[in-house]
């Protein structure tokens, strides 16, 4: 009980250290002068969703575990939680490692409403979809119907990734387009402070995936292992297709790659084994690479490609264990998937969850978003869009020289 | 004597070899700032997540050097000579008549405030 106590606690802190990780990982990649306030986007939610996490989140998302479609408030306020729990592991160590995943999900839509989205806005919109959607969701995934239909997400595809990422969609539909978008880009600032971020979701993402075994035993061993292989496998696939479509292979094409192979394995990453999380990561890495262009294609301008990245991902991620779900492997009674015998029918659990979680996140962070767009606004003005939101939002500046 | 602005735009890995060769030519000061323009060579295209960006200005150092002006022309070669790389983007060299010099701690002015 003191390892898994102990690998537990480790991976709460690894996945805390993602989000100051996500916030590089986008901060690099917008316009110097708004970087500040992209960090403090992610921040925000590490300073407001740990206090309504336990406030009310865990309760709605988890207890009690019966209900199936949202949690209630028998835990509200950490009411009767004790350290250890009623099965003398885990109490208090469950709350704060999911509270972890509370705070870097909301953070994850930041980079979609990037240069233009009121900080006021984003201030109430991150702890509010947190509650009405994150937790609600989470409850469905885990303990909840999608659950007991039979749909497996072992550390967040459906519940984190696809949930934010089609959030993200919603938001930017709202929110509109930036300035200028599509015609005038403008390149990542900061290349290095991405791949620094990169580096530091790999590192943090171990204890997102392995931590989910929530024990240090053989499931967190192989999902460690998952973690290892399609981030890998991914960035390479990425950084090929960018070789021999644009000519080059790029620092951004093996970061985005190496993200979109963790977003795709977050899913499967305690279902699956052998050879399976390269192939994953193969997969995801060259979907994401074609699906960050659809932006402009279609039209939403999704700054920094938390649809392509995230919702493709991790719902390319979650549909994938239909195919390589391998219960036999880690000994357990899930359903197997399509290549080790199991048939059809997981894959259609996992279209199932994935449609549920899209449906109901697009339609509440749609509604969300009009209300506080018809309230007090989420749009920055134009002369502040141009000038820079740091100045003008947090009267900072990120670079004096 | 008339006193003359050297202003040069040269690549920006060509500094250090330009302050030597000014250095040991007896050059006692210049002022270095990093700009960005375009001329013949143009700017370039950088593509991220499969989007070409194009980039415009390119990155250059500006050295201004001020002398008297019959030494300006030793200066100018001395700067060529350390930042031709024959490559297209060298950048340009020109050289201005200054009305007044003063040096700010005592006061000399002209030629003696060089």
């Amino acid at each position: 009980m003191e390892g898994n106590t102990a690998w537990v606690l480790v991976s709460a802190a690894l996945v805390l250290f993602m989000t100051p990780g996500l916030a590089l990982f986008y901060g690099g990649m917008d316009r110097s002068r708004n970087v500040l306030n992209m960090l403090l986007m992610n921040f925000w939610c590490l300073l407001i969703i740990p206090v309504l996490w336990v406030a009310f989140g865990y309760s709605l998302a988890q207890a009690p575990f019966e209900n199936s479609l949202i949690g209630g408030f028998d835990n509200a306020f950490l009411k009767d939680m004790t350290i250890t729990g009623e099965d003398g592991g885990f109490g208090l160590l469950v709350v704060a490692f999911l509270g972890m995943f509370a705070v870097i999900t909301p953070a994850l839509i930041s980079g979609a409403v990037a240069d233009r989205m009121k900080f006021s806005a984003w201030a109430i919109f991150a702890p509010v979809w947190m509650l009405l959607v994150f937790v609600p969701v989470f409850k469905w995934v885990y303990g909840g119907w999608l659950y007991e239909r039979g749909s497996l997400d072992f550390a967040g595809g459906t519940a984190i990734h696809v949930n934010a990422g089609i959030a993200a969609l919603a938001c930017v539909y709202v929110l509109g387009k930036r300035k200028g978008w599509p015609k005038e880009g403008q390149p990542p600032h900061n290349m290095p402070m991405v791949m620094l971020g990169t580096g530091i979701l790999w590192l943090g993402w171990f204890g997102f995936n392995a931590g989910s075994a929530l024990a240090a035993n053989g499931t967190a061993i192989q999902a460690f292992m998952n973690t290892f292989l399609a981030a890998a496998a991914a960035g390479l696939a990425w950084a090929v297709v960018e070789r021999i479509r644009d000519g080059h292979f790029t620092n951004l094409g093996a970061a985005s790659g190496i993200v979109a192979g963790l977003v795709a394995i977050t899913p499967g990453a305690g279902f699956v084994a052998g050879m399976s999380p390269i192939w994953i990561g193969l997969i995801a890495g060259v979907i994401c690479c074609y699906a960050v262009g659809l932006k402009s294609k279609i039209g939403y301008d999704d700054a920094l490609d938390v649809v392509g990245v995230h919702f493709v991902g991790g719902l390319v991620g979650s549909l994938l264990i239909g195919f390589f779900s391998d219960p036999d492997f880690f000994g357990t009674d899930v359903m197997a998937g399509i290549f080790y015998g199991g048939g059809a029918k997981l894959l259609v659990e996992q279209a199932i969850a994935n449609g549920a979680t899209i449906v109901y996140s697009f339609a509440v962070t749609f509604a969300l978003m009009l209300i506080l767009k018809a309230t007090i606004g989420v749009r920055v003005d134009e002369e502040v869009e141009v000038g820079g939101l740091d100045q003008a939002l947090h009267a900072e500046t990120a670079y004096n020289n | 004597m008339t006193i003359g602005l050297v202003t040069a735009v040269v690549k920006p890995h060509v500094l250090g070899d330009v302050k030597q060769a000014l250095k040991d030519m007896g050059v006692t000061g210049i002022t270095v700032t990093e700009v960005k323009g375009f001329g013949r060579q143009g700017g370039h295209t950088e593509t991220y997540r499969g989007a070409e960006y194009a980039i415009d200005f390119v990155p250059k150092v500006k050295i201004e050097v001020v002398v008297p002006l019959d030494q300006s022309t030793v200066v100018v070669d001395t700067i060529a000579g350390a930042a031709r790389t024959g490559k297209i983007g060298d950048g340009k060299i020109w050289v201005t008549t200054v009305d007044r010099v003063v040096r700010v701690r005592t006061g000399e002015q002209g030629a003696e405030a060089v």
